[in-house]
């Protein structure tokens, strides 16, 4: 499908059709660079060509995830016989040219650029929250900058944006690279970031300059994934937090989500592809939270939910005939729902009533987890460790109150969490391992496997599908791997036949009179991630396309699903994000329990405390919640 | 507004060798319609026609590569964005031969192949606008503008757009992406708007100039136009001279006339510097006035400033530089942030608090600029700070360091 970029062209992918020659050779070029020569692709573009010669040329606004934008110049390189430099990332290579990438004119060129940065980059590297993981710092040094040759600016021109219980937004330190414009209108396709006036008074801004909690924003965080220096950071809680955790008469507790763990290595600067589920239960008790619980155990839960909703959704339109809402929609991700209010608010029935893992924990813990113990929730701190920054927002939410306090006290990300850890002087990797607490204990794969793409979906048709079938999912998906849904393709689309009704479980059975209407439905799901692909899907159900058919989508607003979350370290890249997901699901791959239902704790909870069963009246009060209308257009 | 417009230019009996020469409206139309696009081709690479905008990359050249661009749909854009301080030429051409610049955009449809012509017309000349549309309409009527033009199976037709008053938008790749509803600002080159242009779709963009010229040329031949002008500068070229002298105005010369002829015939006495090509031009000390205009020495989109003894040089480059910080397009380092620091080294030395040191590495700076911007306004825009601090210099240096140095370092 040829993708259509809103874009302007000038930061758009360039497409060059490459010659159709019998054997392949006429698809190569020899160049030269720095007087070597060698055979590059044709079209390819310098900057991929010096890569893959291993021979580096810096680069700022340049991101492999977004477009070319060619704007920063740092990337110059002498091509002979061209008057001026040209931008590595944008040339493509289509002659036998000969490119220079670090001659007198190059280097003086980047020097200055570099130096110009510098110039309107307010503020000091050591108390910056990039400190040491700052692009533009990166340059600095690697172009041995020891003074401010055009000056620096002394004092801030713009007030910091912390409106937003997501994103801090301060423009002092932008460099005008313009990566999270193209981040939030291409990558995202969301359009709150724009470059506003010009000249010397350039600068990225929110439609009227409001701040960002007033536009429409949808807190996903991608922006700060691919911000080079600090002008876009996430809502740091962490002080607030060590407060508590300092504080006696305070019951701290954290919950922690599967994509933090996949990727929290990273903070520690090593590969990503690592889980430190073990070491960082030791780490955070070491910190000083009293209890950590696994957010697994309410995804799994979440799956017991949305897959109840689903059936009774599915019996009310197909047996009983009635309006409803079809296809449900996943509501795990708050910058997803966030997207869906905003853009297509007619679809809000659409969305799950099931609030995300992180609501119904923080509502659990307020109520099930403090009548247990016996202590007064109003003395419970709940910390949420997500890889997210709409999470904060989404702890913020007014709704979210149902056990009579806020049912999630703070959003912390895994780079805010990594901080707190470095504080506290502890060395995340060489921790001992340890489990997480009662009465929730270890949850199952399927709650794990809620950080990548597809995850969620995946954990619903394992549970969803042996509950109707009474079938084994390894029968249908060997080693229960259901692959049609995994992988980072931006669009999939799946159909489950079910050939069968078996025995419906106990917990089950009072929701419909019959089960046999299923028999010989097809299930149809699709999964999308990022909000660009969500927006195809959501135009395709408006014009009445494919997927209006579908019974079960599931959104995730950030590329690669939460593992890429906007509280993920950074950089994050694709390659990343492959590592992560497959950290995760190796870790499902070696536990015990793979299926949510299988969770003997999600039993025993429905058995002692939500004992009206799924979707039944308690579980509607705790775990259940609603959405607003919130459109596009904001007063 | 009619007053304001006979006031603005002072109108004299136009006189010229090409463009102010005698046509017949329609002439060249009729011609092009019965030949052969490449015998147009021909014609125009005979002229040796090159861009009148300024940067003057030959016509011949673009058009061909975008006759040569496979596509379904071609268009030409007529960049009537004048906005070059000091430039007025193309108003002239808008207002009193309209004919030849359409009969040139209708020359080159029917040449590149384009269905679709359109006038990117300077939000400040919004007054020409009514004028236009009805010349368009007229030329509807007489069939050399729509469906089968004269009865041959070449369809064309002309819209007008208005711009919004941004100086990048003159920059061709800026303007696309203007006309396309973008912010103004240029694109990365490759790919040329002659493969990929407006929508996406081969673009040939033409100075106003430019395009007045080519129906004299279709109708009188190349030979002839050839014959005006110098070997690598055929034709002959509109100057908007304004500054200190008494005739100031539109006068078309023949490419190879020196500033000294030039200024004698405006009436400028006692000059003392010309600045060339507007504010991204360069400036000419009065040592020089013997060199050429024309692309072997100076080239120029027509731009021509006289500045007599009285004025302060210094003045003069900080107003261009003023004029550079604030229509920067704001997308690249160097013309961003570049042209702010050339700024402040002015001042610096406006107040006398400079240290050669410095105003050299601005100076290293300018030269990164021309090479490093990503379009012609960055790559220009240090051409008077540069060309000014080095043949002005004595005067500058002397008056401030003498009267102003106050004894403070310099940053």
């Amino acid at each position: 499908m040829k993708e259509k970029l809103r874009a302007p062209k000038s930061q758009q992918p360039l497409v060059v059709e490459k010659p159709a020659l019998e054997d392949g050779i006429g698809s190569k070029v020899t160049v030269e660079i720095n007087e070597k020569k060698v055979q590059v692709l044709f079209g390819q573009t310098i900057l991929d060509a010096c890569k893959e010669n291993q021979i580096h040329v810096p680069t700022l606004c340049h991101h492999p995830d977004l477009c070319i934008a060619g704007n920063c110049r740092i990337c110059v390189v002498e091509v002979e016989g061209m008057r001026t430099l040209q931008t590595a990332c944008s040339f493509p290579i289509t002659a036998p040219i000969k490119i220079k990438t670090s001659s007198p004119m190059v280097r003086k060129a980047r020097r200055h650029i570099i130096d110009l940065l510098l110039s309107e980059h307010y503020g000091e590297c050591y108390s910056c929250v990039r400190n040491n993981n700052c692009e533009l710092q990166t340059l600095a040094k690697e172009y041995g900058v020891d003074s401010y040759t055009f000056g620096h600016v002394q004092e801030p021109v713009y007030e910091m944006d912390l409106s937003s219980y997501s994103v801090v937004r301060d423009m002092n330190k932008c460099v005008n690279c313009r990566r999270c414009v193209r981040t939030c209108i291409d990558l995202q396709e969301v359009g709150v970031l724009e470059a506003i006036d010009r000249g010397d008074k350039t600068h990225i801004g929110t439609f009227l300059e409001k701040p960002l909690a007033d536009v429409i924003c949808i807190n996903c965080g991608q922006c700060i994934n691919r911000c080079p220096t600090g002008a876009l950071r996430a809502n740091d809680p962490s002080d607030v937090i060590w407060n508590a955790i300092d504080d006696p008469t305070k019951h701290v507790v954290i919950q922690t989500a599967p994509s933090p763990r996949a990727a929290i290595g990273e903070v520690f600067g090593l590969e990503p592809g690592k889980s430190f589920t073990g070491e960082l239960n030791t780490a955070l008790r070491r910190i000083g939270f009293d209890v950590v619980f696994d957010t697994n155990f309410t995804a799994d839960l979440t799956i017991i939910e949305e897959g109840t909703e689903l059936i009774l959704r599915l019996y009310k339109a197909l047996v009983k005939k009635e309006q409803t809402a079809l296809p449900q929609f996943t509501s795990c991700s708050p910058g997803w729902v966030k997207y869906l209010e905003h853009f297509y608010p007619e679809y809000i029935d659409n969305l799950s009533s099931a609030k995300s893992p992180q609501q119904m924990f923080g509502a659990l813990i307020k109520t099930f987890y403090a009548q247990k113990k016996g202590i007064d929730p109003k003395d419970i701190v709940s910390v949420a460790l997500m890889p997210c920054a709409a999470k904060k927002f989404e702890c913020n939410r007014p709704e979210m109150m149902d056990s009579g306090y806020k049912d999630v006290d703070f959003g912390l990300t895994t780079r805010e969490l990594g901080q707190m850890i470095q504080e506290a002087g502890i060395y995340l990797p060489e921790m001992p391992k340890s489990n997480f607490d009662d009465p929730f204990g270890e949850a199952s794969g399927a709650g794990l496997i809620f950080g990548a793409t597809g995850g969620v979906m995946e954990a619903a048709l394992r549970t969803v599908f042996e509950l109707v079938t009474g079938n084994k999912i390894e029968d249908v998906f060997a080693n229960a791997d259901i692959t049609p849904v995994r992988g980072f393709e931006g669009i999939k689309y799946a159909e489950i036949p079910i050939t069968e009704v078996g025995p419906v479980p106990k917990i089950l059975q009072h929701l419909v009179p019959d089960w046999n209407w299923l028999k010989g439905a097809t299930l149809k799901i699709a999964v999308a991630h990022g909000t660009a692909n969500a927006k195809k899907i959501m135009d395709d159900i408006k014009a009445g396309g494919k997927f209006s058919e579908c019974h079960f989508i599931e959104f995730m607003a950030c590329p690669g699903g939460c593992i890429g979350g906007g509280g993920q370290p950074i950089p994050t890249n694709e390659e990343i994000r492959k590592m992560r997901a497959k950290a995760i699901y190796d870790e499902d791959n070696s536990l015990p329990v793979r299926k949510s239902h299988e969770n003997r704790h999600v039993a025993e909870i429905y058995d002692i405390f939500l004992t009206d069963g799924p979707c039944g009246k308690i579980s509607h009060k705790l775990l259940h919640t609603h959405y607003i209308k919130r459109g596009k257009y904001i007063a | 507004m009619k007053t304001h417009l006979e006031n603005s230019i002072i109108k004299t009996e136009r006189t010229g060798p090409v463009l102010f020469s005698p046509y017949k409206k329609g002439e060249a139309i009729k011609k092009t319609v019965k030949q052969k696009r490449e015998d147009i081709l021909f014609e125009i690479k005979d002229s040796g026609l090159k861009g009148r905008g300024g940067a003057g990359f030959p016509t011949s050249t673009k058009w061909m590569l975008t006759a040569a661009a496979k596509a379904d749909k071609k268009f030409i854009v007529c960049n009537a964005d004048e906005g070059e301080p000091g430039t007025f030429k193309d108003r002239v051409l808008l207002m009193e031969y309209p004919q030849l610049v359409f009969e040139g955009m209708v020359i080159c449809g029917y040449t590149i192949g384009a269905q679709t012509g359109i006038v990117y017309l300077r939000a400040e000349y919004e007054y020409l606008l009514e004028q236009l549309e009805n010349y368009l309409a007229n030329m509807r009527e007489n069939n050399f503008l729509g469906e089968g033009i004269l009865g041959t199976d070449f369809s064309f037709d002309i819209s007008i757009r208005l711009g919004s008053g941004a100086y990048v938008c003159g920059e061709e790749t800026a303007l696309i992406e203007s006309l396309e509803g973008h912010r103004g600002e240029p694109r990365n080159r490759p790919p040329f708007p002659v493969n990929t242009g407006y929508m996406g779709y081969p673009t040939s963009v033409n100075n106003v100039e430019t395009l007045a010229a080519v129906p004299h040329i279709i109708t009188k031949g190349g030979s002839w136009f050839k014959k005006f002008g110098t070997d690598r500068s055929t034709g002959s070229k509109l100057f908007s001279v304004s500054g200190d002298c008494e005739k100031p105005g539109v006068y078309e010369l023949p490419w190879g006339t020196s500033i000294n002829e030039l200024l004698e015939l405006v009436g400028a006495r006692n000059t003392k510097a010309v600045q060339v090509g507007g504010a991204s031009g360069i400036c000419i000390p009065k040592s020089q006035f013997d060199r050429k205009l024309g692309y072997e020495d100076i080239p120029t989109g027509g731009s021509v400033i006289i500045f007599n003894e009285s004025r302060n040089m210094l003045h003069v480059l900080k107003n261009f530089m003023e004029f550079f910080v604030e229509e920067s397009c704001g997308q690249c380092t160097p013309c961003r942030i570049g042209n702010i620091k050339l700024l402040e080294g002015v001042e610096m030395i406006e107040r006398g608090e400079f240290t050669f040191k410095y105003i050299n590495t601005l100076k290293e700076l300018g030269k990164t600029m021309q090479v490093a911007s990503k379009c012609g306004l960055g790559q220009s825009s240090p051409n008077s700070f540069l060309s000014i601090l080095e043949n002005f210099k004595d005067e500058i240096f002397h008056t401030t360091v003498i009267n102003g140095y106050n004894g403070k370092a310099g940053k």
